[in-house]
C-alpha cells in the first residue's frame, strides 16, 4: 500500500507492540536510585476543625523520614487552578477539613507500606462542624460548607455569561414565559439528577519528583494529561525558572479529565524530594482516588420544555444546582459552563440556563469524561423525548422538525456561541434508516404485546470541543497561575533526520488516544516517508514544544493541525533541495514512496536520505539556505469545533427484578474527517461505555455525613465486559473549516451521547406503565422501585 | 485507604494438625486458604493476623470425593473447580451454580469453597447452596474433629461456628433429592458480581408431589439462612407454578431483611421472593 | 523469609517480608513492571498472572504463598519475540487505548483459550469480568479475543465490524 494515502485509514497503532508486551514505560515502572515513598494521614471528617496533629510517634519510628503538616508547606500557597474561583485547595489542611478524604499530614519512609504504618502512628484531634452534602442545602446557604463564606460561587445566565461575547445576546425568558402562557402549547417539566460519578482511570494517580541540588533542578515523572502546565505550575511554587524544571509524563493509563489537575500530592513530593534531596513518590491506591482525585457530574435540576402540539419547540429553560464539592481545582467552576455552551444542543430552541455551582463538603468536581456537555445533553435530550410523548409524536420527528437545517451553518446559538457545521438531519436519518428504526419500533410493540417491557430510546448531541480559539482561554482562564500564558494553542515539530527518518514532537499529553499513530499518519501523508521511518514524542518537556495538553476533545484538531502544518513546511524546504538535487523547478517535485520525484519523471528521484543528508551538509544545499531540515508550528484555530450524532439504543426491562438489559445500541457520529476509523471506532466505544456506565451502574454515594459509601470498586459497579452489548457504529463526515485537515474531535462523543439513549430507552421500556423518568443509576433497584410506584 | 497489610508472621503448615497447633498457640492467628477473603480485609487494614497460617501446601486437601451417600469437599477446592466437577454438578447443581456465580474467573482460581463457606460473608452464594443441600461442615480442633450441621455454621454476619483454633477441613454435601438449583441478582444486574439477593433450593418430589424441601437465601439478611416458611408451603404441593409462587411469598417469614446501597428492605423482600420461586422452579424443573 | 519462585521460566530466589503481595514482589523485587496495579480489593484485575497455570489477581495473593510456584507475567508470553496470538489479537483489533488494564486483560484471555479455544461471545464476556477496562468499552477487546482464538485454531480470523464502517 502506498504510503501516501494513509490518512483517513486503518493503521495498527505504533503505541501497542511495547504495551501487549508488558513493556510500556508507566510511572510507577521507572525508579530512582534511592527512592522514598509517601503515605497521607486523610480526613474521616467532612468538615471538622483540627484541634491537634501529633506527629512524634510517626516520625520517631524506623524507616520514617519526615512527617509534613501545612504548618511546613503554607508558604508555597495553595494548589493552583486556571479558574481561581472558590477556595483553592490548601497543600494540607489547614486549621479546618473541608471533606473526607482531605489530606492532613504527610509521610515520607522507605518504601510505601511502613508509609502507611507510619500514617497510622499520627494522631489528629478533630472538632467536627456540620457538613453541607446536599444540594438543595448547600443553595439555601443556611450552613456553610466554609464558615464565613456563601456556598453559592456564582450562577452562570444562558445569555449573560460573559461580557464581551454575550453583550448583544438578547434573553429569550420573555418570549418563553409568552409561549408558556399561550393556550394552544405544551409545557413539560422533569426534575433530574445527573449523579456524581468517579472517574475510575485504571492507573490511579502517581508521581515521582526528583530535586537535584547540584542542578538546582526538578525532574518530576507524572501520570498527568498536561505536562506543560505542571512544569510550569512547580516553577512558579518553587521559583524556579521554568527550563529547571522537566516534567516527564511517558505512558499515562487513563486520565478522563481525572488527570487533568496539579494535585497537592505532586506538589508536596517535590517539596519533599526538595528537602531530603531524594525522589519522593506517590502512587495513588484505588479508594485514595475515590476521596483524593476530582470527581465528575453532580447536577440536580428543573428542565422545562414549551411547544406546539405539533412538536415546534418554542423555548427551552434548565435551572440546575451544580456541585463543586469543597475547593475549586483547575476549572471546577468552568465545567458547568461547557453545558452552557451546547444548551440548545441540535436545535434552534430559545434557550435559558441557570446553573448555581455550589460548595459543599465533598471531593471537587471538575473534568470528566464529556466535562458539562453530558450533563447539558442529557436534560435537553430527556425532556424533549418527554415532550413527544405528551404530545404524542415521535421522537424523531420532534427532533428533526427543530434541527439546525445545514444551511444555516455557521450559526449563532442562543447562547452566543458560533457551530462551525452541522447536518443533523443527514446524520439522523442515516442512523434511523441503518438501524431499521421503524422495524425496531415494531419489535418493540411486538414484545409489549406479549406483556414484555421492552424500549427504543434515541438521544442525539451537539459537543464543543477542539479548544480552541486563544481568546476564549483569555476570556476567563488564568493559566498565569500555572506560569503559563492564557491559550489554546497546539504545537508541533517536524524535524526530518540525515538518515530521513522522521521525528515528531508533540505538545499533547496522550493517554491513550494512539496520538503516535494519528500524528504518524498525518506526517506520513504529508512527507511520503514511511509510517514506520516516523517517531513521534510527547509528554517529556524537556524536548517538546509548549503544549495545553490533552482534554476537551481538542488534540488532534488543534496539536494535530500545527504538526500537519509543520510538515508541510519542512516539504516546502524539502522540495526546494530535492529540486536543487534534480536540477528540477520546485514546483514540478511530487512526494510518494519514500522520496522526491520529478513530475512526470519517477526515475528522477532521490530517497528522503538523500534529501536530508544534503540539507545537513550546507554545501548541497542551494545557495543561501539555512542548513537542517525541521519546522515547528504552533496552530491556533479561529473556533472550537462542534462534533455531533444521534444514539439508539433497545432495551428489556425485567419487571419481577428490574433488571436493565441492553439488547442493541446503534450509534451515528459525526466528527468530521477522520484520520484513522479504526482509532476513532475505539473512542467512541469507550465513550459510549462510560455514557452506560453513568446511565446503569455508577454513582458516588454519600451519606449525610458526607462520608462516601462506594469508594471501593466493588461498591462503585462500573461496567465490565459482561454488562455490555457490542456496539454497531457508523459515520456521517461533515468536515469543518476551522482547521485545514477538517477535523473535529471524537474523545468525548460517545459518552455524551450515550446517557440519555439509554435512560430514554428504559422509560420508552416503561410507559405503558405510565412512568415518565427514572433517575439515573437505573439499577435494578431504582427500576423496580419506579415500576411499584407506578403500579400504586 | 490502605493496600499494603500490616506486619505478621507467616507459617506454611504440613498438615491440619500443624495448623490447629499453631492457631491454638498463636493469639490472633488466622488460617488461610486462598486468602480472597482474608487477603482483602488485611490490605484495608480492617483485619491484622498476628500471623497467617498458610494451610495452601495441606497434601490431600485439594479433592472432592464420592463418599456413597455424600460427597466431600475439601478445605482447598477452588471454586472453579466445585463449579465444573462432575460429581458435583450431577448431584449437587446447587452448589456448582453457587460457585460459578462466585467472584469473577481468578477469584474462582484462588479462592476456595471451604474458605467462603467460613468466611460467612452474608452475601456469600455457596452459603446458601450448602443450607438447602443440607450440607454438614467438618471442623478440626485441638480435640479432634466435630461435624457441624450447615444450619448451625453461619452464626452472624462475618461469624461462623468455627472456633479460633479450628480449622474448616471438608464440607459434606449429602446425594440425594430430585433436584437443587441456585440463582441469584448482582449488583450490576445479571448474575455476576456480589448478590443483592441470592436462593437455593433443593427437592425431592415423588409421584409428582414434593415430598421435602429446603430453601436457604443469601444477601438478604444478617446471614445466610433457611426460607423454612417456603418450605413448609412448598412441601405436599404438586410443585407447579402456583404452588411455587405462593409458597416463596413466605420467603423472608422470620428473617431480619437489611437495606444496602443495592436494596431497600423492601426490594429485598421481593428479590426473595423472585429467587426463592425462580430457584424452586428450577430445582423442580 | 526465602522463597523461591519461577517466573517467565527463570528460577528467583529472594528474601521476602511476608506482608509482601506477589504483585509487588514481581514489580519491585524483579522488575517486571508489565504487571499492573489498578486497585485496592481484588476487583479490576490488572494484576493477573498465571500461577501453576491459572489466572489468579496477583494483589490478592502473598509473595511467600508463591513460593515454588511457576508464574508466567504478561512478559513471559511472546516465545523468541513473536508476540503471543493473544497478544497480536489485541494490536490487531485495536484492544487497547491507554494500555493499562492490557497486561491483565491479555492474561485472562490467555487462560480464558487454554480453557476453552471457541469461546462465545458470551462467554469472552463473562470470562473477563475479573477484568476492568476503561477505555475501551470492551468492544475490540472481545474482538481481540476471537481473533486470537481464530489464529490459536488455525483459522483465518474474522474481520473487524470497524473496518468496513466509514462515509
Amino acid at each position: 500500500m502506498s504510503t501516501t494515502s494513509v490518512l483517513g485509514g486503518i493503521v495498527r497503532r505504533r503505541e501497542d507492540p511495547a504495551l501487549v508486551r508488558g513493556k510500556g514505560r508507566y510511572v510507577d515502572d521507572v525508579k530512582f536510585p534511592g527512592e522514598l515513598a509517601v503515605a497521607f494521614v486523610r480526613s474521616p471528617f467532612a468538615h471538622a476543625r483540627i484541634t491537634s496533629i501529633d506527629t512524634s510517634a510517626a516520625a520517631a519510628m524506623d524507616g520514617v523520614h519526615a512527617v509534613y503538616t501545612i504548618d511546613d508547606v503554607r508558604h508555597l500557597g495553595p494548589v493552583p487552578a486556571q479558574v481561581p474561583i472558590g477556595t483553592l485547595r490548601p497543600l494540607l489542611a489547614d486549621g479546618t477539613v473541608h471533606h473526607v478524604g482531605e489530606a492532613v499530614a504527610m509521610v515520607v519512609a522507605d518504601d510505601r507500606y511502613v508509609a502507611q504504618d507510619a500514617a497510622e502512628l499520627v494522631v489528629v484531634d478533630y472538632d467536627p462542624l456540620p457538613a453541607v452534602v446536599d444540594l438543595e442545602e448547600a443553595l439555601r446557604d443556611e450552613v456553610q460548607a466554609h464558615e464565613g463564606k456563601s456556598n453559592v460561587l456564582l450562577t452562570w445566565h444562558g445569555q449573560d455569561w460573559w461580557p464581551g461575547v454575550t453583550d448583544e445576546l438578547v434573553d429569550p425568558k420573555p418570549q418563553i414565559e409568552e409561549a408558556k402562557a399561550r393556550e394552544d402549547t405544551v409545557v413539560v417539566s422533569l426534575r433530574m439528577t445527573n449523579q456524581r460519578l468517579l472517574p475510575t482511570m485504571i492507573e490511579p494517580r502517581v508521581t515521582v519528583a526528583n530535586w537535584n541540588g547540584g542542578y538546582g533542578a526538578f525532574e518530576i515523572w507524572s501520570a498527568t494529561q498536561i505536562p506543560h502546565a505542571l512544569a510550569g505550575a512547580i516553577g512558579k511554587i518553587f521559583g524556579l525558572p521554568s527550563n529547571k524544571v522537566r516534567v516527564v509524563a511517558p505512558e499515562v493509563g487513563g486520565g478522563f479529565g481525572a488527570k487533568l489537575n496539579i494535585y497537592p500530592e505532586d506538589i508536596l513530593c517535590a517539596f519533599a524530594s526538595q528537602q531530603l534531596e531524594r525522589p519522593v513518590r506517590f502512587v495513588e491506591t484505588r479508594r485514595e482516588a475515590a476521596v483524593a482525585t476530582i470527581q465528575g457530574r453532580g447536577w440536580v435540576g428543573t428542565a422545562t420544555l414549551v411547544g406546539t402540539r405539533d412538536g415546534k419547540i418554542l423555548g427551552y429553560e434548565l435551572e440546575a444546582i451544580c456541585d463543586m464539592g469543597a475547593y475549586s481545582h483547575n476549572f471546577t467552576v468552568a465545567i458547568p459552563a461547557l453545558g452552557l455552551f451546547v444548551a440548545p444542543g441540535q436545535y434552534d430552541i430559545p434557550t435559558h440556563y441557570e446553573l448555581h455551582c455550589v460548595v459543599t463538603n465533598l471531593p471537587t468536581t471538575d473534568a470528566y469524561r464529556g466535562a458539562g456537555r453530558p450533563e447539558a445533553a442529557y436534560y435537553l435530550e430527556r425532556i424533549i423525548d418527554h415532550y413527544a410523548r405528551t404530545i404524542g409524536m415521535d421522537p424523531a420527528e420532534v427532533r428533526k422538525r427543530n434541527f439546525w437545517p445545514p444551511d444555516a451553518f455557521p450559526v449563532t446559538t442562543s447562547v452566543g456561541l458560533t457551530m462551525d457545521s452541522g447536518d443533523y438531519a443527514r446524520n439522523l436519518d442515516a442512523l434511523l434508516e441503518w438501524a431499521d428504526y421503524e422495524g425496531m419500533k415494531r419489535r418493540r410493540d411486538e414484545a409489549r404485546a406479549e406483556g414484555r417491557l421492552v424500549g427504543v430510546g434515541l438521544g442525539t448531541y451537539v459537543e464543543v470541543c477542539g479548544f480552541g480559539p486563544s481568546a476564549l482561554a483569555g476570556l476567563g482562564f488564568s493559566w498565569s497561575e500555572y506560569g503559563m500564558p492564557s491559550a489554546f494553542n497546539g504545537s508541533g515539530v517536524v524535524r526530518v533526520n540525515p538518515d530521513g527518518t522522521c521525528t515528531v514532537i508533540i505538545g499533547t499529553g496522550p493517554s491513550g488516544q494512539g496520538h503516535e499513530t494519528t500524528w504518524s499518519q498525518i506526517v506520513a501523508e504529508e512527507l511520503g516517508i514511511e509510517l514506520d521511518a516516523i517517531e513521534v514524542l510527547h509528554g517529556d518537556t524537556a524536548e517538546s514544544p509548549f503544549g495545553v495538553g490533552t482534554f476537551g476533545s481538542r488534540s488532534l484538531a488543534v496539536d494535530g493541525t500545527a504538526a500537519f502544518e509543520a510538515a508541510s513546511r519542512v516539504r516546502a524546504k524539502a522540495a526546494k533541495i530535492a529540486a536543487h538535487l534534480l536540477e528540477a523547478a520546485p514546483e514540478d517535485i511530487r512526494f510518494a514512496d519514500g522520496g522526491a520525484h520529478v513530475a512526470g519523471s519517477p526515475d528522477k528521484a532521490v530517497t528522503w536520505g538523500e534529501i536530508a543528508t544534503s540539507a545537513y551538509q550546507p554545501h548541497t544545499l542551494p545557495e543561501g539556505m539555512e542548513g537542517g531540515l525541521e519546522a515547528t508550528a504552533v496552530f491556533s484555530p479561529p473556533n472550537a469545533t462542534w462534533p455531533f450524532g444521534a444514539h439508539l439504543a433497545m432495551v428489556e426491562v425485567d419487571p419481577d427484578t428490574g433488571n436493565v438489559e441492553i439488547l442493541e445500541y446503534w450509534a451515528m457520529d459525526d466528527c468530521g474527517n477522520v484520520v484513522n476509523p479504526m482509532i476513532v471506532a475505539g473512542q467512541i466505544h469507550g465513550g459510549i461505555a462510560q455514557g452506560i456506565g453513568q446511565a446503569m451502574f455508577e454513582h458516588a454515594v454519600y451519606d449525610e455525613d458526607g462520608n462516601l459509601l462506594s469508594a471501593a470498586l466493588m461498591d462503585y459497579p462500573m461496567p465490565t465486559a459482561g454488562d455490555l452489548p457490542s456496539f454497531k457504529l457508523n459515520r456521517t463526515t461533515t468536515p469543518t473549516d476551522v482547521n485545514p485537515l477538517g477535523v473535529k474531535g471524537i474523545g468525548e462523543a460517545g459518552t455524551i451521547g450515550s446517557a440519555q439513549t439509554i435512560v430514554n430507552a428504559v422509560v420508552d421500556a416503561l410507559a405503558p406503565l405510565g412512568i415518565e423518568h427514572v433517575d439515573m443509576p437505573l439499577r435494578p433497584r431504582a427500576v423496580w422501585e419506579a415500576i411499584q410506584k407506578a403500579r400504586g | 485507604m490502605t493496600m499494603y497489610p500490616r506486619k505478621f508472621d507467616y507459617v506454611a503448615v504440613g498438615s491440619v494438625a500443624e495448623a490447629v497447633e499453631a492457631l491454638r498457640a498463636t493469639e490472633g492467628a488466622k488460617v488461610m486458604a486462598g486468602g480472597m477473603s482474608l487477603l482483602p480485609l488485611m490490605k484495608m487494614r480492617l483485619l491484622s493476623p498476628t500471623t497467617v497460617v498458610d494451610i495452601g501446601r495441606v497434601p490431600g486437601l485439594d479433592s472432592i470425593e464420592d463418599r456413597g451417600d455424600h460427597l466431600a469437599i475439601g478445605a482447598l477446592v477452588r471454586h472453579a473447580d466445585t463449579a465444573a466437577n462432575e460429581l458435583v454438578r450431577t448431584h449437587a447443581p446447587a452448589l456448582a451454580t453457587a460457585a460459578s456465580l462466585t467472584g469473577d474467573v481468578q477469584v474462582r482460581n484462588r479462592g476456595t469453597t471451604c474458605g467462603s463457606l467460613a468466611h460467612a460473608d452474608l452475601a456469600a452464594d455457596q452459603t446458601a447452596a450448602v443450607l438447602a443441600l443440607g450440607a454438614t461442615l467438618v471442623a478440626q480442633g485441638p480435640s479432634g474433629t466435630r461435624e457441624i450441621p450447615a444450619d448451625e455454621f453461619f452464626v452472624d454476619t462475618l461469624t461462623s461456628a468455627l472456633e479460633p483454633d479450628e480449622v474448616l477441613v471438608e464440607v459434606r454435601i449429602p446425594k440425594g433429592g430430585t433436584g437443587s438449583a441456585y440463582d441469584k441478582l448482582g449488583r450490576r444486574g445479571g448474575r455476576s458480581d456480589y448478590a443483592v439477593a441470592g436462593a437455593a433450593a433443593w427437592v425431592e418430589r415423588s409421584n409428582g408431589t414434593v415430598t421435602a424441601a429446603r430453601v436457604a437465601l443469601t444477601g438478604v439478611g444478617t446471614k445466610p439462612t433457611r426460607a423454612r416458611g417456603v418450605e413448609e408451603a412448598i412441601v405436599g404441593t404438586d410443585g407447579s407454578a402456583s404452588a411455587i409462587e405462593a409458597a416463596a411469598r413466605r420467603a423472608v417469614e422470620g428473617v431480619t431483611v437489611l437495606e444496602d446501597l443495592y436494596g431497600s428492605e423492601e426490594y429485598k423482600a421481593h428479590l426473595a421472593e423472585v429467587y426463592v420461586a425462580r430457584a424452586l422452579a428450577a430445582a423442580l424443573g | 523469609m526465602k522463597i523461591s519462585v519461577t517466573v517467565n521460566g527463570t528460577r528467583y530466589e529472594r528474601d521476602v517480608e511476608p506482608r509482601t503481595l506477589l504483585v509487588h514482589f514481581l514489580r519491585e523485587d524483579l522488575g517486571l513492571t508489565g504487571t499492573h496495579v489498578g486497585c485496592d480489593t481484588s476487583y479490576c484485575g490488572a494484576c493477573t498472572v498465571l500461577v501453576d497455570g491459572r489466572s489468579v489477581k496477583s494483589c490478592t495473593f502473598l509473595a511467600v504463598a508463591a513460593d515454588g510456584a511457576e508464574i508466567t507475567t504478561v512478559e513471559g508470553l511472546a516465545a523468541d519475540g513473536e508476540l503471543h496470538p493473544v497478544q497480536e489479537g489485541f494490536w490487531e483489533r485495536h484492544g487497547l487505548q491507554c494500555g493499562f488494564c492490557t497486561p491483565g486483560m491479555i492474561m485472562s484471555s490467555v487462560a480464558l483459550l487454554e480453557e476453552n479455544p471457541s469461546p462465545s461471545e458470551a462467554e469472552i464476556r463473562h470470562a473477563l469480568e475479573g477484568n476492568l477496562c476503561r477505555c475501551t468499552g470492551y468492544h475490540n477487546i472481545v474482538l481481540a479475543v476471537q481473533y486470537a482464538a481464530a489464529k490459536l485454531r488455525g483459522e483465518q480470523p474474522p474481520p473487524a465490524d470497524w473496518e468496513e464502517v466509514g462515509a
